[in-house]
């Protein structure tokens, strides 16, 4: 087990100075003078030759590149993760101040998508091609079509006409007011969460149906199990493993998925922070924030191998 | 021409369900062609004397705030948001495929350094990823395109690798290069068309996310730049004012929705059809089989990553 954390650990690594090499590629090499970046093509003759080098050096920009790449590496491990271009914030602020949001709206919509999902893939399972079953299928094609922003986008009209809901404009946190808070992550959550369980419950049913034909589960309703205990007992357990790992692909989903529907709620989460950062091209806070949502989604697919490693014995020792 | 139709029908009978959505998918390509003739009304022409009005016989959909006809934006958003999306599943995932095939089939080196660059590329979530290419190469149609089409490479190298890496084993692979064939042209000649399959299972799989991103990305701001009618660009336009008039919120999704479900219930169908092995079923053996390495589990070729 011990080695198989390390080898985990190593290849996270890896692709984690890889990520973090293609963002650099991605927003410092090909727009080739960043100052274009920051400021559009336009803007950028616009300005005088001077303040270009000034503004280049204030950033820091006008290093090699490697060197540049090397720095940020440094300003990484050391914690310090730039400043916005336009506003004085640090990076680092920002994520402290807006991440917990969208962190609990990650969370809590994966906490909806199993209760949903696994609920009713199992009761699909149980009846194939019954109403239910046909149904929920249904309904899980049609949650996987719909875009999620869009969704947030009819509930916030929905609200807005009979309970005059209003957009959040402040930040509140869980440890500040936990009903308020809760009432702005809600929403958000619950679209999200609803998209992924429709996967989840594709996902349970169709593996349980596959596993539930199988000699151990044949064997178990032989010795006179009543079936609710051979589903529950006998077959899921070996069905699970495909569904922990579509939970970690959609988690991707989420971190992606989540900037969208930040925006249709209009809730002031990290989101869009990073959408505020693209339109105004402030490259020092896309990378970092980008670099994060990447780390992010690395680290949740080691923990969904290392579920592996629990789930199943024959990772751990083999 | 009469065995097509055959196959048609048979395909039909057995996926009833995605060959309506491949019917009605047909119908919005053809609805977005004929853009022009369909549209009641020019999409850009602002109207101050229709400004915000509700459905109504004049415009069956309804006005946006400068008064721009909403049925004809519609329509002709389809036009940019299946040209882009189209164009970019068709980039990407070749791209990405003929990457794959060259990985299967020379394996070695080259492989390995290849695999690992999809991987980083597959560790971005997709809008993402997207949102910071399109910034970087500037918010246009190819930029949109091109940043779509980056997403979906690693997709296409994975799957397609592992077809190349069977399909080299064949003996009438083997035949070719015992031939003398130069590695190009085995791979051309022998590899590259037992791949097809996967690669049209692989495009129509695609279509429908390659349309959320496209659609998020007009959402967000950072897509095509407005004032080309996009479904994105529509429905955020939609939610700059106070209290935005529903049929403006609604009818741009409402067509986003459908159009993704008629290629997803399509792509299921394909999926089907010609690759049984990439099932749910399938991700199930090689994951619980405990055979590869966890870190190696199979990319399903839906990616939920992108949805939005």
């Amino acid at each position: 087990m011990q080695k198989y954390l390390a080898r985990r650990a190593l290849f996270a690594l890896g692709t984690f100075i890889g990520v973090s090499v293609i963002i650099f590629v991605v927003l410092r090499v090909i727009p080739g003078d960043p100052l274009v970046a920051i400021l559009g093509v336009e803007g950028h003759a616009q300005m005088k030759p001077e303040d270009r080098v000034r503004i280049m050096a204030d950033l820091g920009l006008s290093a090699p590149l490697p060197v540049q790449y090397g720095r940020w590496l440094v300003d990484i491990g050391a914690g310090r993760l730039g400043k916005s271009f336009f506003r004085g914030d640090t990076v680092a602020d920002l994520i402290l101040h807006r991440g917990p949001l969208s962190a609990e709206i990650a969370l809590l919509s994966f906490i909806i998508s199993w209760l949903v999902g696994l609920p009713v893939g199992i009761l699909s399972a149980f009846k194939p091609n019954s109403l239910p079953d046909s149904l929920a299928r249904a309904l899980s094609v049609l949650f996987i079509a719909i875009p999620g922003f869009w969704l947030g986008m009819l509930v916030v009209l929905a609200l807005l006409f009979w309970f005059g809901y209003k957009a959040p404009i402040l930040v509140v946190h869980f440890w500040q007011d936990p009903w308020q808070n809760l009432q702005i992550v809600i929403g958000p959550a619950m679209v999200l969460g609803l998209a992924q369980g429709a996967y989840i419950a594709r996902m349970s049913r169709s593996c349980l149906l596959e596993v539930i034909g199988e000699d151990f589960v044949r064997t178990a309703r032989a010795k006179g199990l009543r079936e609710r205990l051979v589903v529950l007992r006998h077959a899921l357990p070996n069905a699970l493993l495909p569904v922990v790992t579509i939970s970690g692909v959609l988690l991707g989903f989420v971190l992606g998925g989540s900037v969208a529907v930040e925006q249709a709620f209009g809730v002031p989460g990290l989101g869009r922070a990073l959408v505020v950062a693209v339109i105004e091209r402030d490259i020092i806070v896309v990378q970092n924030l980008v670099l994060l949502y990447a780390v992010i989604f690395v680290a949740v697919n080691v923990l969904v191998d290392l579920s592996y490693a629990w789930l199943d014995p024959r990772i751990r020792y083999g | 021409m009469r065995a097509i139709l055959r196959e048609l029908g048979r395909f039909t009978r057995r996926n009833t369900l995605s060959a309506i959505g491949g019917m009605v998918g047909l119908l919005i390509i053809v609805v977005a062609l004929a853009a022009p003739v369909l549209a009641p009304r020019d999409p850009l022409k602002a109207d101050f004397r229709r400004m915000n009005k509700p459905p109504d016989a004049q415009s069956l959909l309804g006005t946006d705030q400068v008064g721009r006809d909403t049925l004809s934006r519609v329509i002709y958003g389809a036009r940019t948001s299946l040209f882009v999306a189209f164009s970019a599943v068709l980039l990407g995932t070749t791209v990405g495929s003929l990457w794959g095939v060259a990985c299967g089939y020379l394996r070695g080196r080259f492989d390995l350094v290849s695999q690992r660059i999809m991987e980083v590329l597959q560790s971005f979530p997709d809008l993402i990823l997207a949102m910071a290419i399109s910034m970087a190469i500037g918010t246009g149609l190819q930029a949109v395109i091109v940043a779509i089409a980056i997403t979906r490479i690693p997709f296409g190298g994975r799957v397609i690798r592992s077809v190349a890496l069977s399909v080299r084993e064949m003996p009438f692979v083997e035949a070719g290069r015992a031939n003398g064939g130069s590695a190009l042209r085995v791979m051309a000649i022998h590899v590259l068309p037992q791949c097809v399959a996967p690669y049209l299972v692989l495009a129509t799989t695609h279509l429908g996310v390659a349309i959320v991103i496209e659609a998020a990305l007009g959402f967000l701001g950072v897509g095509v730049p407005p004032p080309t009618p996009t479904w994105g660009n529509m429905l955020a336009d939609s939610i700059t004012a106070l209290v935005p008039p529903w049929w403006l919120a609604f009818f741009p999704g409402l067509a986003i929705t459908v159009t993704v479900l008629a290629f997803n219930l399509l792509g299921d169908g394909i999926r089907d059809t010609l690759d049984p092995r990439l099932s749910p079923g399938f991700l199930r053996l090689v994951t619980g089989a405990g055979r590869s390495a966890p870190g190696a589990a199979p990319t399903p070729l839906t990616s939920p990553a992108a949805k939005s």
